[in-house]
């Protein structure tokens, strides 16, 4: 607005939305509709899960009101899973067999992603490929072999064959996740630490680990949710209660034939999410950073 | 005692790459010396196989009178600083410039001693609780000095330390690695492809080229002397100046350039060029012998008529472009000197500077 037009008072028109303004706004407002549907279609069954299993039995039969409100909330659901002694066992049995699928996944991949990226020796690279490929494999494709592998060591309805299944599951991928975050570290830092008298050992402890930090956060991130939310395998290898994990305790204890416990099931369901969000929760940002390091650092 | 010895060192890379082709070169104990060349050159090569960080495909690199060839970089007591700094990102300047001296199982109170030492000499006491992150460009590399230092290495090796500052930083820096040298001596191999960096640094420079070295010597005797074309273009801002030239014998040592003008070769050089004579050569002529006229013409200085093409003033000087046939010539002229672009200004051409080049091998007469 000029001065002129200031101290005469005159009406200046409004300036008119560029053609990029004009784009750049249809853009955003697409962004928003899309990412409203998508939030709506994944948030909806959550949200119908935690008001079910804040239910009675008896408003989850009544077939009056609105199902998507809780209209007399209670917390026996939760009362009574809790007080199950099958239930605090599946607990007890995903949260040890998530804690060594961790740490064994993160060992082999950290090693492994190391020695790909930073040892150079022939054929590295073909193998780094490789490694990924073999997580292109559906997981369902490869139960039925490990299954084989499985009764031939005797492990069958024995808690402790998943720790050692999940890890061929969650490896590949937490090493590629760790290949793309050692291979944006620059060369010139193991080359420093080698002439600062560092083996490669040292090396990976004192500067990778810590340098790639988000990196592992979020290749552990992926392990745990791979064994936390695991179903075809447990399913298909434990059959006794003693030896069920969360996924399939949940579904084989609560559905009894035609019987579905509603409120029961879903209370579980929202105890068993429970530590996967409160992880994503405080450590999304690793994560994110952690997955997309590859892409974007040099 | 740390002197250097690079013996018949080759290296071949991958693909039957020849990055350096089989160069010798001494260095004596506590001789700052400079490698210094275009990119590809194997400059960075050559100190990277100093340093061990690659492996040598024959010959042989002595440090401190052992061999080193199959020893691995952190037994052979140097420190590098690198172009990136290659500071460890997590950890604190004092970590930083500590962690050598840790792996080396110094004790703390050692350690302590070493870093604030060369922390006071590189005035980076105040950082020492910083991340490298929170520090400028200039404040880094002076992190990545202080790490060397406080190793007390028999060898210094730095890789284009200089190239990601800016150019003010960069003289101010280049100043302070001069001023370490002369508190610490220690013998240092210093990598760039800035000349100037190469001449305002060395003890020795040596002139890298496609994997071999082109000349080794003082900086003085480099720029007045240089033994090929290759130094002689490389070395001086802007470069010498090329000509081809025909040698005539016409009663004395004459040269015709390109657009037909003779300049007379002077009398003190008539014995060491006779061999030139009748053969087509290159003159090399640096801009500041290539000057404004003088009332007095002194023996051996001849004038050259400078169609001129661009002016360039530099406030000290004036750099004048013109050509001579299709050759680009640069002349250094006072600033008081009036030149424009289209005017036909007569130079001084000072013949006694002069340098012949045989085009066949590429080697100064």
């Amino acid at each position: 607005m000029s001065a002129a037009g200031i101290a005469t008072g005159m009406a200046v028109p409004a300036r008119r939305p560029s053609r990029m303004e004009r784009h750049r706004r249809w853009a955003l407002w697409g962004s928003y509709a899309a990412l409203a549907l998508f939030v709506f279609v994944f948030l909806v069954p959550p949200f119908y899960v935690l008001m079910t299993s804040l239910k009675s039995d008896q408003e989850i039969a009544a077939q009056a009101g609105n199902p998507w409100f809780v209209h007399h909330p209670t917390l026996q659901n939760f009362i009574d899973l809790l007080s199950m002694p099958n239930f605090r066992g599946y607990f007890i049995n995903s949260v040890m067999v998530a804690l060594v699928t961790v740490a064994v996944s993160m060992v082999i991949s950290v090693l492994a992603a190391f020695g790909l990226v930073r040892l150079g020796f022939k054929g590295s690279a073909t193998l780094a490929s490789g490694v990924f490929l073999t997580y292109l494999i559906p997981d369902s494709l490869l139960f039925i072999p490990l299954f084989q592998v499985i009764r031939s060591l005797g492990l069958i309805n024995n808690v402790w064959c998943l720790a050692l299944l999940y890890p061929t599951l969650a490896v590949p991928f937490c090493t590629w996740i760790m290949i793309g975050y050692f291979g944006s570290i620059p060369k010139e830092l193991d080359e420093v630490a080698l002439i600062d008298g560092a083996g490669y050992l040292r090396m990976l402890w004192s500067i990778f680990i810590p340098v790639a930090l988000p990196g592992i956060i979020a290749a552990t991130i992926f392990a745990f949710t791979v064994s936390w939310g695991e179903f075809l395998y447990p399913l298909a290898y434990l059959y006794s209660s003693d030896q069920k994990v969360l996924t399939v305790g949940i579904a084989g204890d609560l559905i009894r034939g035609d019987v579905f416990q509603w409120g029961k099931i879903m209370a579980g369901c929202v105890m068993a999410a429970a530590p996967p969000i409160v992880i994503y929760a405080f450590l999304m940002d690793y994560y994110i950073a952690g997955l997309t390091a590859g892409a974007t650092k040099g | 005692m740390a002197e250097v010895s690079i013996r018949k060192v080759v290296k071949v890379f991958e693909g039957n790459v020849q990055a350096v082709k089989g160069i010798d070169l001494e260095i004596a104990d506590k001789e700052f010396v400079v490698l210094v060349g275009p990119s590809g050159c194997g400059k960075s090569t050559t100190l990277r196989m100093v340093a061990g960080l690659e492996e040598i495909s024959s010959g042989e690199i002595w440090i401190g009178g052992d061999l080193v060839n199959d020893v691995p970089p952190r037994d052979r007591d140097i420190a590098m600083v690198f172009q990136n700094y290659a500071l460890y990102p997590h950890m604190t300047v004092f970590e930083n410039m500590a962690f050598g001296l840790k792996l080396r199982k110094f004790p703390k109170d050692e350690i302590r001693r070493r870093v604030d030492d060369a922390a006071r000499m590189l005035d980076i006491s105040a950082l020492l609780g910083r991340k490298p992150k929170a520090l400028s460009g200039g404040q880094r590399q002076r992190v990545a000095m202080g790490r060397a230092i406080v190793r007390n290495p028999k060898v210094f090796l730095f890789d284009e330390p200089l190239s990601n500052l800016d150019a003010k930083l960069r003289v101010a820096m280049r100043t302070e690695i001069k001023k370490v040298h002369q508190t610490i001596p220690t013998t240092t191999v210093y990598v760039t492809h800035d000349q100037v960096e190469a001449m305002t640094l060395a003890d020795r420079v040596v002139v890298m080229n496609a994997g071999i070295i082109e000349q080794v010597g003082p900086p003085q005797e480099l720029y007045h002397s240089p033994a090929t074309r290759f130094v002689a273009g490389f070395i001086g801002s802007p470069a010498m100046n090329f000509l081809l030239v025909e040698m005539f014998d016409d009663g004395g040592l004459k040269m015709r350039l390109a657009n037909g003008a003779v300049l007379p070769v002077p009398a003190s050089r008539f014995e060491r060029y006779a061999a030139c004579k009748g053969r087509q050569m290159t003159l090399g002529l640096r801009p500041e012998h290539l000057t404004e006229t003088q009332d007095v013409m002194h023996p051996g200085v001849a004038r050259v008529d400078a169609p001129v093409d661009v002016v360039e003033p530099m406030g000290m000087e004036t750099l004048i472009h013109f050509f001579i046939g299709s050759q680009p010539v640069c002349a250094r002229v006072d600033p008081a000197t009036p030149a424009h672009p289209g005017q036909n200004l007569p130079l001084a051409a000072d013949l006694n500077q002069m340098h012949l080049i045989d085009d066949e091998t590429g080697r100064v007469v």
